[in-house]
């Protein structure tokens, strides 16, 4: 087996591993949709006896297990990137295929290391969902480890793409915040105290959702910036011969731009925050995605080498 | 004379101005900007790619003439497109000023004194201790930090019976987070100001080089040739250049054959004084993808590369008419490529031709026409139709070299009506019907230059690194006030502690505790 089949097989492999992480996310909603949270049973430590009880452990092993799937997938993951690197002795983020899972990687690192400090594990299902749709749908643009074209082979490569792979990777863990937001925030105003059951109950209030949403967007929009609108011109410029030229990656980088910044400041307008904003902050999500996806396979322009 | 109606001028005016510089506007503004961007990726624009545009024109015959209506071509420039960011830019100054007003009294400003009643802050607390009130205010003083402190000393007021020692401590932090939003929100129109000042004085054009050819900067060796407004054209720097070779190597096997893997032009070039003296000496240039050549404020680039076939054309008298190095323009990553060549000044009759060059000659078929496998010239094919007549390249008006006029020209057909063709490998040599003969002598290379100068484009380079920094400030710092009360009864002092952020945020109750850890690690050892 060669470098770069064993980087593909890991990297399948991970994938493997992340669906099963996701069903056990999954699992661990499921398995709580009737129990009621906050209600301190009597005799707590005693064994578990009552469906509740054994509803409500079911959850917490299936997330547990959840947990520690992701963190496996992504040591897998990683290794898979790596052995690709080595394979094409190149940073391994020089096309389609490879943005893809290395901007996996690092948004399962990412969630990983939110779970210990701010707790966000109640975001696992969509996370790990994402990946492994992104996952999977990178084995249809598939191509063999190998050197650059030249307008790639340039050290700005590595900052450039770096950039917009942790700018939307943090993007995809704040979007995932946000949509969970909207329906924690909705069932909050639509659910009374009584019928309050399921795992959207064990999770923080919407404004705590909230405040986890904008400190990753807070994250990732000056990294964006810089990425799309300083390190890109620059390397446009002495790739191409001039800063900024309305290729459809530039507008599309340009687009999500100005939705994260009309995101930002609908946070701080009366009649958008809340819902509005959070809105926009899945729209921006949309076109970041549409940029990757969309144009490089049906629009093109100069960065179609991106396939 | 009735004042009224310059009263409702006066008003309507303040109104509208309101209403522009309003956030709620800003960020419809934005979103519209957002979604007005869209269909310049969708629809080619001639700014970035004109043939594409002509290819969309004859592709969409129906739709093209209202796309062109509505701009949509050349989206970026167009009127609705510009009125969208201008309103955005003045709604963005409209903002700016006033609040730029409001930061320099709020930096001088003082910390606001405490509320009466803490309880209905969002967050507070109240403890005992048996230090002083002065200890108290010192210890809050210390446990703030950077913040601006404002110690209140202990007063005696009115009490439940008697006279009560009271002081306060109160704080504000956070001054840089307005400092980095304005700063941020400046630098974005530093950014627009820089654009608009490269775009006025810059210009940008290319020129194909072949190889043993030179390029000197002047309007007349340009191909294409654009320039903004208030772009001079004897400001072009005075430099030449000699092209001595282009080098451009593809992948030769595996999945990604055909690859392209290094492109560059080298030669020499020389600068010369803008005084009309001695140029300089020649230096050498290597210029690749990703390297330009810096001459003075100018950048020359390498934007593509192609082949010139060497083409000795001798007419019916036995002279040689013609010979030269002809650029044909690739147009696919084969390098099938398409020109033609003039030959005005042969005998009897002028000559001109058209066809392609296959840099690697693979036939298809008995019959068919040979096709391009490899983008290096590993097999060189020219195929040229012929054609005869007058050029009209004599008669003034300026032509393209790469287009044949054939006005007054005849195709030369062979006995059986089919146009004739002739197909030469280097080398070769082939004979003209009515005499003649036409030989591909060589085959060269050629390197498309851009030559560009965006004058002032570190000052958006610049401001928008220093606007990051403030977004960056304005993101991340909290705007905080906390205030401390200190009141002593009896041989105890109650603490109150309140804080307020002026941004809401959902960790106050977790920060309020982390301060009164250390608010409380200040103050001096319980005495019993």
């Amino acid at each position: 087996m060669t470098l770069e089949e064993s980087a593909k097989a890991l990297i399948v492999a991970a994938n493997c591993v992340l669906a099963l992480a996701f069903v056990a996310y999954v699992a661990q909603w499921g398995f709580a949709r009737n129990v009621v949270p906050d209600r301190e049973l009597v005799g707590a430590g005693a064994p578990a006896s009552s469906p509740e009880e054994v509803a409500e452990e079911r959850s917490d092993v299936a997330g547990g297990i959840g947990f520690s799937l992701t963190v496996l997938a992504t040591l897998v993951l990683l290794a898979g990137v790596v052995a690709r690197a080595l394979a094409a002795e190149r940073v391994p983020w020089g096309n389609m295929y490879e943005f893809g899972s290395v901007a996996i990687l690092v948004a399962l690192t990412a969630y990983v290391v939110l779970v210990r400090i701010w707790s966000i594990d109640w975001v696992g299902p969509i996370i790990t969902g994402f990946g492994t749709m992104v996952l999977g749908a990178s084995m249809l643009v598939y191509v063999p480890a190998g050197p650059l074209v030249p307008a790639l082979d340039s050290y700005w490569l590595v900052i450039h793409v770096l950039g917009a792979i942790i700018s939307g990777s943090a993007f995809l863990v704040g979007a995932a915040a946000s949509a969970l937001f909207l329906v924690k925030a909705r069932a909050e105003a639509n659910t009374a105290e009584a019928d309050r059951a399921g795992f959207l109950w064990r999770i923080p209030s919407s404004a705590a959702i909230d405040q986890v949403a904008y400190r990753v967007h807070a994250f990732a929009f000056p990294i964006w910036t810089f990425a799309a609108l300083i390190a890109g011109p620059i390397w446009a410029h002495y790739a191409w011969g001039r800063y900024w030229g309305w290729d459809p990656k530039e507008v599309w980088a340009f687009i999500t731009w100005v939705v994260y910044a009309g995101y930002l400041h609908a946070r701080a307008t009366a009649g958008w925050k809340g819902k509005a904003a959070s809105i926009l902050a899945l729209v921006g999500f949309a076109t970041f995605v549409f940029n990757f996806v969309g144009v490089n396979l049906f629009v093109g322009g100069l960065h179609s080498y991106a396939k | 004379m009735n004042p009224a109606p310059e009263l409702n001028r006066r008003e309507m005016l303040r109104w509208t101005w309101r209403q522009l510089t309003s956030m709620r506007t800003a960020l419809f503004l934005l979103l519209l900007l957002a979604i007005a961007a869209v269909p310049g990726s969708l629809v080619p624009q001639s700014g970035v790619d004109a043939r594409a545009v002509e290819a969309y024109r004859l592709d969409h015959p129906e739709l093209a003439p209202w796309l062109d209506r509505l701009g949509a071509f050349s989206v970026y420039t167009s009127p609705w497109f510009s009125a969208i960011y201008l309103l955005l830019m003045v709604s963005l100054i409209g903002c700016i000023v006033p609040r730029t007003i409001v930061y320099a009294k709020a930096v001088r400003a003082r910390p606001p004194r405490a509320p009466k009643n803490f309880g209905r802050l969002p967050a507070s607390a109240t403890f005992e201790t048996s230090a002083s009130v002065d200890d108290v205010l010192a210890a809050g003083h210390r446990a703030l930090g950077r913040a601006r402190v404002d110690v209140v000393a202990p007063v005696r007021v009115p009490g439940p019976g008697r006279q009560i020692e009271q002081g306060e401590v109160r704080a504000e932090s956070g001054h840089l987070r307005e400092t980095g939003n304005l700063i941020f929100h400046i630098s974005i129109v530093a950014v627009l100001v820089g654009v608009a000042m490269g775009a006025l004085y810059g210009y940008r054009g290319s020129a194909i080089v072949t190889e043993g050819d030179g390029f000197s900067n002047a309007l007349t060796q340009y191909d294409d040739f654009a320039s903004g407004a208030l772009f001079n054209p004897d400001d072009l720097p005075p430099f030449s250049m000699q092209v001595d070779e282009v080098d451009a190597r593809f992948q030769m096997s595996g999945p990604q054959r055909g690859a392209p893997r290094l492109f560059a032009a080298r030669g020499e070039y020389e600068t010369l004084p803008h005084d009309g003296g001695p140029a300089d000496d020649p230096r050498p240039f290597d210029i690749r993808v990703n390297h330009p050549l810096q001459v003075g404020g100018t950048s020359v680039f390498l934007v593509g590369q192609g082949y010139s076939p060497v083409i000795k054309v001798t007419d019916a008298e036995g002279n040689v008419a013609f010979e030269d190095a002809v650029p044909f323009l690739p147009s696919d990553g084969t390098y099938t490529s398409t020109g033609v060549v003039k030959v005005p000044d042969a005998q009897p009759e002028g000559l001109g031709f058209q066809g392609f060059f296959l840099p690697t000659a693979v036939s298809t078929g008995e019959d068919e026409a040979p096709v391009s496998a490899f983008p290096a010239a590993a097999n060189p094919l020219v195929g040229l139709f012929v054609f005869r007549g007058d050029l009209g390249v004599d008669d003034g008006t300026p032509q393209s070299v790469y287009v044949l006029d054939k006005d007054e020209l005849t195709q030369v057909k062979n006995a059986d009506g089919t146009p004739t063709r002739v197909s030469l490998s280097p080398g070769q040599v082939a004979d003209l019907p009515g005499g003649g003969t036409i030989e591909l002598v060589g085959v060269k290379q050629f390197a498309r230059l851009q030559i560009s100068s965006s004058p002032m484009v570190q000052l958006p380079l610049v401001a928008i690194a220093v606007g990051v920094l403030g977004l960056v400030l304005s993101l991340s710092i909290k705007p905080r006030r906390t205030w401390i009360r200190a009141r002593r009864n009896g041989s105890r002092t109650v603490v109150e502690v309140a804080v307020l952020d002026r941004v809401p945020r959902g960790d106050l109750p977790a920060d309020l505790d982390a301060f009164l850890t250390r608010f409380r690690t200040e103050l001096p050892e319980e005495t019993a």
